[in-house]
């Protein structure tokens, strides 16, 4: 019996596919969102509207958080470590954390290199902005990927640009003749080998994910239309005036995305979405997606 | 063409689909109680058990499915789909299909640093063993004399069943290239089984 493997990391992501990862900070928000079908939740001590409001230095949640979280709910538990942070990364292995999120919406813990994932038994998801980024994470062992959008600003528009620079990058490097493949990776920033494996398969070695920005049902299914395989709902859903029924609504349009009947009607009396933010307005310097590389 | 359907609320259908339509027949994904019409047989995949029942009664699909199960349709579910078939589940807050007669325990083995791989010996596919899968997996506490168990982990926990023309199967052959399992299924399916 192998653990830990390749292929059990990959397979979780591959089971999550096609539902919502919701962020809670406590374990009533676990099971509101267990009830209201999340495929998993993210164990945080704040949410990153929070995050970016008191600003400080952001780092890996409580133990304590955590632990009561995996007690309140059945599905998987993830949590988030700093970017580089191998540390924070071994401890929430061995709280038994499900999945780890090397995540851009902390403090990084250092700029120039991510965690090595592959010395892991649990399986690592990492952000991306285009598709050098994204195998770069890949080839580091990530077993799965989600664009980064701009968390915490409940604005969508961070979030189409990367699942699109990701997706459009793909459909290139499909239809290049091989012999420019080399040229490509080389632009990319990404090993030739897993440009090669776009370049026969069309998608992302491992699944691929939008976070960043989903505040309504209707932004989740523009998500999962341009090529997501699934959604993390951050401040979303407990920045809402009705938690509840926004994050049953998010599953539904997730779930039914190509089917704009039943994304109306799950659009229907949901109160306030959490408060957005013109990304033009954020300094430069506090804006979370050019963390990490 | 045989027309087989793969629930789709939330999971890893895609990957049954694939594997099903390398095996010549006509798969389609069903995400609401109208797609089952005209079906030769079901398959509910992997993924995680309480967003796909949730997503079920949602859309009225239990019902349906449960009737289906009575009259004898073939349906084969891996590991959430093996939950969801179960008469009675431990950890489990939701009522099941309770389409087989077994008890199952859900994430028995644990959390995800748990899961494993391992080869699996399964008579009614014969040799070789099966490359199974298993994520924060189910495994079978107990069965009715109507099912028969068809693979155990050498421990002696069972990990596959079958009854009538239903099969439960803990691990995840779609996240394989072994197409033996789903041949299995459709051989019950055209009556051959």
């Amino acid at each position: 019996m192998d653990k830990g493997t390749w292929t059990v990391k990959c397979g979780l992501a591959q089971m999550l596919k096609g539902g919502v990862i919701m962020d809670v900070v406590t374990p009533e928000h676990a099971k509101i969102s267990e009830e209201a079908g999340a495929c998993a939740v993210m164990a945080l001590e704040r949410v990153p509207a929070d995050i970016r409001d008191e600003g400080g230095v952001a780092r890996m949640a409580d133990p304590t958080v955590i632990e009561a979280i995996k007690e309140a709910v059945s599905i998987p538990v993830m949590a988030k470590c700093r970017i580089g942070h191998f540390v924070e990364a071994q401890a929430l292995e061995a709280l038994g954390v499900d999945f780890l999120d090397e995540s851009e919406v902390l403090t990084p813990a250092d700029e120039s290199h991510h965690i090595w994932k592959h010395d892991f038994k649990v399986p690592f998801v990492c952000g991306c902005r285009d598709l050098g980024e994204a195998l770069r994470r890949i080839a580091e062992g990530a077993a799965m990927i989600r664009t980064k959008g701009e968390a915490g600003t409940g604005n969508i528009v961070e979030a189409v640009r990367h699942m699109r620079a990701v997706m459009d990058e793909m459909r290139k490097i499909q239809s290049m003749p091989t012999d420019e493949l080399t040229a490509e990776a080389k632009a990319l920033g990404a090993p030739l080998e897993l440009v090669v494996e776009v370049h026969k398969t069309g998608k992302l070695p491992v699944v691929n994910f939008a976070a960043g920005g989903i505040a309504t049902p209707a932004d989740a299914a523009l998500m999962m239309q341009l090529g997501a395989e699934g959604v993390f709902v951050g401040s979303g859903i407990f920045k809402s005036s009705d938690p509840e029924q926004m994050a049953r609504a998010i599953v539904k349009a997730t779930t039914h995305y190509r089917d704009p009947e039943i994304i109306a009607e799950v659009s229907k009396g949901l109160g306030a979405a959490m408060p957005g933010i013109d990304i033009k307005t954020i300094p430069q310097d506090e804006l979370l997606a050019p963390r990490g590389w | 063409m045989k027309k087989i359907g793969v629930l789709a609320q939330q999971g890893a259908f895609v990957e049954h689909i694939a594997l099903l339509r390398r095996l010549e027949v006509e798969a389609f994904p069903v995400r609401v109680a109208k797609e089952l019409d005209g079906l030769d047989g079901l398959i509910i995949p992997g993924g995680e058990s309480s967003s796909i029942g949730i997503l079920m009664k949602e859309y009225d699909l239990v019902e349906p499915v449960r009737r289906l199960a009575k009259r004898g349709f073939p349906i084969m579910g891996t590991c959430a789909g093996m939950i969801l078939m179960a008469k009675r589940i431990s950890g489990w807050h939701l009522e099941p299909l309770g389409a087989m007669d077994m008890d199952v325990r859900r994430n028995a083995f644990g959390r995800q640093v748990d899961s494993f791989e391992t080869a699996l010996e399964i008579p009614v596919i014969g040799k070789p063993p099966f490359h199974a899968v298993f994520i924060r997996a189910p495994y079978i506490e107990k069965v009715g004399d109507g099912v028969d168990i068809l693979a155990r982990l050498p421990n002696g926990i069972g990990v596959a069943a079958r009854e009538g023309s239903m099969v439960a199967l803990a691990f995840h052959p779609e996240l394989t290239n072994d197409l033996r399992l789903h041949s299995y299924f459709l051989d019950i399916v055209c009556g051959k089984g």
